[in-house]
C-alpha cells in the first residue's frame, strides 16, 4: 500500500459513507438470496426434526393424520403450549405435549405422548445443555434412564413418588447428577397435571377445528 | 509483500498457526474439541469462511479506504459466516445440529479478521486465498489433534460420529479405541480443553527446539548448503 497516489475524493466523508452503505447493500442482498435458496430446505429438515421426535413418543399404528398438521394451542396459566394431536377415524387417540425443565444449566426442553386415558407413551428430551456424561444420561442415546415413564400415569403412579428417589420418589437420580432428573420428572409431572386440566379441550377440540377451518381460509 | 508460497503455507500450518503459535480463536477452539468430529466439522467451517474472506477483502482491498476498513471487514466476514451456517443448516443438518450453536461464533473469531487486515488487504488474490486456506488448515489440523486427544482420554473413542460429517463412506474412521472404557469427565469439559491445549502447546514448543537444534548442527557441519535454512530460523 502507499505507492499509488490516493485519489483526493477518497478522502471525502460522502465516498466514506457511499462505500459503507454499499457494502451493507450488498451484503443484504446476498443474504436474501442465501435465505431464499436455503429457506425451503431448512424448513423441511425442522419438520423432520419435530415428526421425527413425535413418531418416537406416539405410535404410528395410533394415528392415521399427519401429526405436524394437527396442532392446537392451550393456555397453560398465561403460557401458550401448542400440542400435537394424534387421530384416528377423526377421533383423538393421543397428544403430543412439549414440556420444560428448569436443568442444571439451562431450560431442557422436552416432548412427551399421552394416551386418551392420561398414560405416557413415550418422553423424549429435545433440547438440552446438562453437563456430559452426568446430566446427559436424560437422554435416550445415552442411557434408558427415559424409557422408565413409559406407561405411568397419574391414576397409577400416586403424587407423592413423581421425584427422585433421594427427595422420596421412585425415579432414580444418576450418581453425581439430582438436579437433571429432578428437573425431568417435574416438567413430566406438571405435563400430565396438563393433561389431566385440559384433557377434555385436547380431546374434543376436533371438531372444533374442523368446524372452525371451514370458516378459517387456513 | 512478494512472499513465497511454501512461506506462506509453512507459517499458516505451523510456524504461524493460528492456535499453536498465535493463540487465537480459543474461544471456538475450547468449546467445540469434546470430539474430533466436532473440531474436523468447525475447522472445515471456519476454512470456508477464510478463503471466501481472504478471497472478497483482497478483491475489494482497492476500493476500500483505511479509515472504514474494518466494518467492512467485519461485514464481509459476518455476511459469509451466515450464508454458511445457513448453507449448513440445509445441507448437513446433522453437523449443524451439533456445532450450530458456535457458527455464529465464527464471526467474532479474531483470527479471520485479523488475516483480513494483516494479509487478505495488502496482498494479490491468489496469495490471500491461499494464506486463507493455510491458516484454515492449520486451524483445522489443531482442532483435530485437540478433539482427538480430549476424545480419546474422556470416552475412549476416536472421530465418533464422523459418519454424519462425511457420509456413510468415512464410518470406517469411527473407532473404538479403548473397549469398556468408563469415560474421563474432565478431558471432555473445559478444563480438559485447557490441560489439553497446555501440552499440545508444550509439545509444540519441544519440536520447535529440536528442529532448531538439528539445523544448527547442520550448519555446523555443512555450512555451504544451507543458506535458506539460516534465512528461516531469523524470521
Amino acid at each position: 500500500m502507499g505507492e499509488v497516489a490516493v485519489p483526493s475524493y477518497r478522502k471525502r466523508v460522502g465516498y466514506q459513507a457511499a462505500l459503507l452503505g454499499g457494502f451493507a447493500t450488498l451484503a443484504a442482498a446476498l443474504l436474501a438470496l442465501g435465505d431464499i435458496s436455503t429457506r425451503d430446505a431448512i424448513a423441511e429438515r425442522h419438520a423432520e426434526d419435530v415428526n421425527a421426535s413425535l413418531s418416537q413418543v406416539i405410535p404410528d399404528a395410533l394415528h392415521d393424520n399427519d401429526l405436524l398438521d394437527d396442532q392446537i394451542t392451550l393456555d397453560d396459566n398465561g403460557r401458550p403450549v401448542s400440542v400435537y394431536r394424534a387421530t384416528r377415524d377423526d377421533r383423538v387417540t393421543a397428544v403430543a405435549i412439549p414440556i420444560e425443565g428448569k436443568g442444571y444449566s439451562g431450560i431442557i426442553e422436552l416432548i412427551m405422548g399421552v394416551d386418551v386415558n392420561g398414560n405416557i407413551l413415550g418422553v423424549r428430551v429435545l433440547s438440552h445443555a446438562e453437563t456430559p456424561g452426568l446430566g446427559d444420561k436424560i437422554e435416550e442415546k445415552k442411557s434408558d434412564w427415559i424409557f422408565g415413564f413409559n406407561g405411568l400415569s397419574l391414576d397409577n403412579t400416586p403424587l407423592k413418588d413423581w421425584a427422585v428417589k433421594k427427595d422420596g420418589g421412585r425415579f432414580d437420580q444418576f450418581s453425581g447428577a439430582t438436579i437433571t432428573p429432578r428437573a425431568v420428572v417435574k416438567a413430566i409431572k406438571e405435563g400430565l397435571e396438563f393433561f389431566r386440566a385440559q384433557r377434555a379441550a385436547l380431546l374434543t377440540a376436533t371438531n372444533e377445528k374442523k368446524a372452525g377451518e371451514k370458516h378459517d381460509e387456513s | 509483500m512478494s512472499l513465497s508460497y511454501r512461506r506462506i503455507g509453512r507459517d499458516g500450518l505451523w510456524d504461524n498457526n493460528v492456535v499453536l503459535a498465535q493463540l487465537l480463536a480459543l474461544c471456538p477452539l475450547l468449546a467445540v474439541t469434546g470430539t474430533a468430529t466436532n473440531g474436523l466439522g468447525m475447522g472445515l467451517a471456519t476454512l470456508a469462511v477464510m478463503v471466501a474472506s481472504g478471497f472478497s477483502v483482497s478483491l475489494l482491498r482497492g476500493l476500500i479506504t483505511p479509515e472504514v476498513r474494518i466494518p467492512v471487514f467485519v461485514l464481509i466476514i459476518a455476511t459469509i459466516v451466515t450464508l454458511v451456517d445457513m448453507m449448513m443448516n440445509a445441507w448437513v443438518h446433522d453437523l449443524h445440529k451439533v456445532l450450530g450453536l458456535f457458527i455464529p461464533l465464527i464471526v467474532t473469531n479474531c483470527a479471520i479478521l485479523g488475516r483480513a487486515e494483516s494479509f487478505a488487504s495488502r496482498n494479490q488474490i491468489t496469495p490471500s486465498v491461499y494464506d486463507g486456506l493455510m491458516m484454515g488448515l492449520g486451524f483445522t489440523f489443531a482442532l483435530v489433534a485437540l478433539g482427538a486427544v480430549r476424545e480419546l482420554l474422556g470416552s475412549g473413542t476416536l472421530f465418533a460420529n464422523a459418519a454424519l460429517l462425511l457420509g456413510d463412506a468415512f464410518a470406517f474412521l469411527q473407532l473404538t479405541i479403548i473397549p469398556d472404557y468408563k469415560g474421563f469427565l474432565l478431558m471432555i469439559l473445559p478444563p480438559g480443553g485447557f490441560l489439553a491445549l497446555g501440552f499440545l502447546l508444550a509439545g509444540k514448543r519441544i519440536i520447535d527446539a529440536r528442529l532448531q537444534k538439528r539445523r544448527a548442527l547442520a550448519e555446523t557441519a555443512e555450512p555451504e548448503i544451507d543458506a535458506g535454512a539460516a534465512a528461516t530460523s531469523g524470521a
